[in-house]
């Protein structure tokens, strides 16, 4: 089942044409990677789809809603409901405890701090990162800090996680650990993930690749 | 690999039969390709006939008697001097990729077509090795990631053909 479907869409930046009519399917609990050179448009696209970024034109539907004439509190409500974030670098608020870090999403629901944090360490233990629950972030490593960042994303079991580019800095041992843990916790929630990368290792956990050139996607066959 | 060096660094660890040669070497590096007994029985005549393995006894059994076989002085300096010299590099020109991708673009034909259909199966490879890495030992990664590393290579060389393509395309037409 068609879970986000992105068509026609077309953002400039000046007179930069990032994305010029580039289209996209994403079905539930499908892992989906996004692949293209350097400015091809491949964030941008993500941020499109993700409701982060309005498009200049084309429509983006989320089930049975459309995201592009949303207005911004609706799309935040949303952004924080179904959707989760994973980026490459600093996505974690550097004055809260990694455990707080993860518990933020659920606190921002209304959720008590008690509930929240059982939630969070919950996480933080499938992520094989419970040991640094009362570290800062800028305390844990790359690794350790990148799969806290996957705990907060999932915490709120989002039925898409957008990761942008989430093993850039990182060696390929902490890499492959990060998109291993990653896409296993995806599949036992159920969770779609939409990939950007330009590496192909890390696409090789997705399901099926999308190419974007030249500002188009360019859609590969289902795998499943 | 070659075959006789991998029988003869097995046999460092003690004397062993042909059948036990045979089990030992599947198990670590035969996962995709099984040696042949006539392989290994060959491949040790060989040995012996060069003074790399010596006979050391017959083990006698329900079956036919196996002979056993050991390595000699020879053999371990033969060991150490394969390990000792550098596989040679391959130098990777003779590309059919590369050919096909010249010929689309000579015969009109869409190169990005090639390059798109190559690198789909490329990943589909891919895919498959990174879910056997999942369920595998440690041995079974480090062979894996060999494969994906190479894979990975190519799917880059793909890549920055896709992004020149204009340019081989004016060239290509002289």
């Amino acid at each position: 089942m068609s879970l986000l479907v992105a068509q026609d869409l077309h953002k400039s930046f000046g007179k930069t044409h990032a994305l010029e009519g580039a289209g996209l399917t994403i079905r539930a609990g499908e892992i989906v990677a996004v692949m293209g050179p350097s400015g091809s448009g491949k964030s941008t696209l993500l941020h499109c789809i993700a409701g982060i970024l309005p498009p200049d034109s084309g429509v983006v539907r989320y089930g049975d809603r459309e995201l592009t004439s949303m207005s911004d509190r609706e799309r935040s409500e949303l952004r924080r409901t179904d959707f989760g974030f994973v980026f490459q670098f600093g996505q974690l608020v550097p004055e809260l405890t990694c455990l707080e870090n993860v518990a933020l999403p659920l606190r921002l629901s209304g959720m008590k701090r008690r509930a929240a944090e059982r939630a969070a360490r919950d996480w933080m233990a499938k992520l094989e990162v419970d040991g640094v629950a009362d570290q800062r972030p800028g305390e844990t490593s790359g690794g350790q800090g990148q799969r806290v960042a996957i705990a907060r994303a999932l915490v709120t079991e989002p039925k898409v996680v957008f990761a942008d580019e989430p093993t850039g800095a990182l060696d390929s041992l902490n890499g492959e650990r990060v998109m291993h843990l990653l896409t296993s916790a995806a599949r036992e929630t159920g969770a779609a993930v939409v990939l950007v990368t330009h590496e192909a290792r890390v696409a090789a956990y997705s399901d099926r690749e999308v190419v974007v050139r030249d500002g188009k996607a360019r859609d590969v066959e289902f795998v499943r | 690999m070659a075959i006789g060096h991998a029988l003869l660094g097995l046999l460092e660890g003690g004397p062993r039969h042909g059948y036990d040669l045979k089990r030992a070497y599947d198990e670590r590096f035969g996962q995709h390709r099984p040696l042949a007994y006539g392989q290994v029985y060959s491949t040790l005549s060989r040995l012996l006939k060069n003074g790399l393995v010596a006979e050391a006894g017959v083990e006698a059994g329900d079956g036919p008697e196996r002979r056993r076989y050991a390595i000699t002085d020879a053999g371990v300096t033969d060991v150490e001097r394969w390990l000792g010299t550098p596989e040679k590099p391959e130098p990777y020109l003779q590309n059919t990729l590369y050919s096909k991708v010249v010929l689309a673009l000579l015969s009109g034909r869409s190169a990005t077509d090639v390059l798109d259909v190559q690198r789909s199966a490329h990943l589909g490879t891919m895919r498959e090795l990174t879910r056997r890495k999942a369920d595998g030992d440690l041995a079974d990664q480090l062979i894996c990631d060999f494969a994906l590393f190479h894979l990975e290579a190519d799917l880059r060389w793909l890549e920055l053909t896709a992004a020149r393509l204009d340019k081989l395309a004016a060239e290509v037409g002289k």
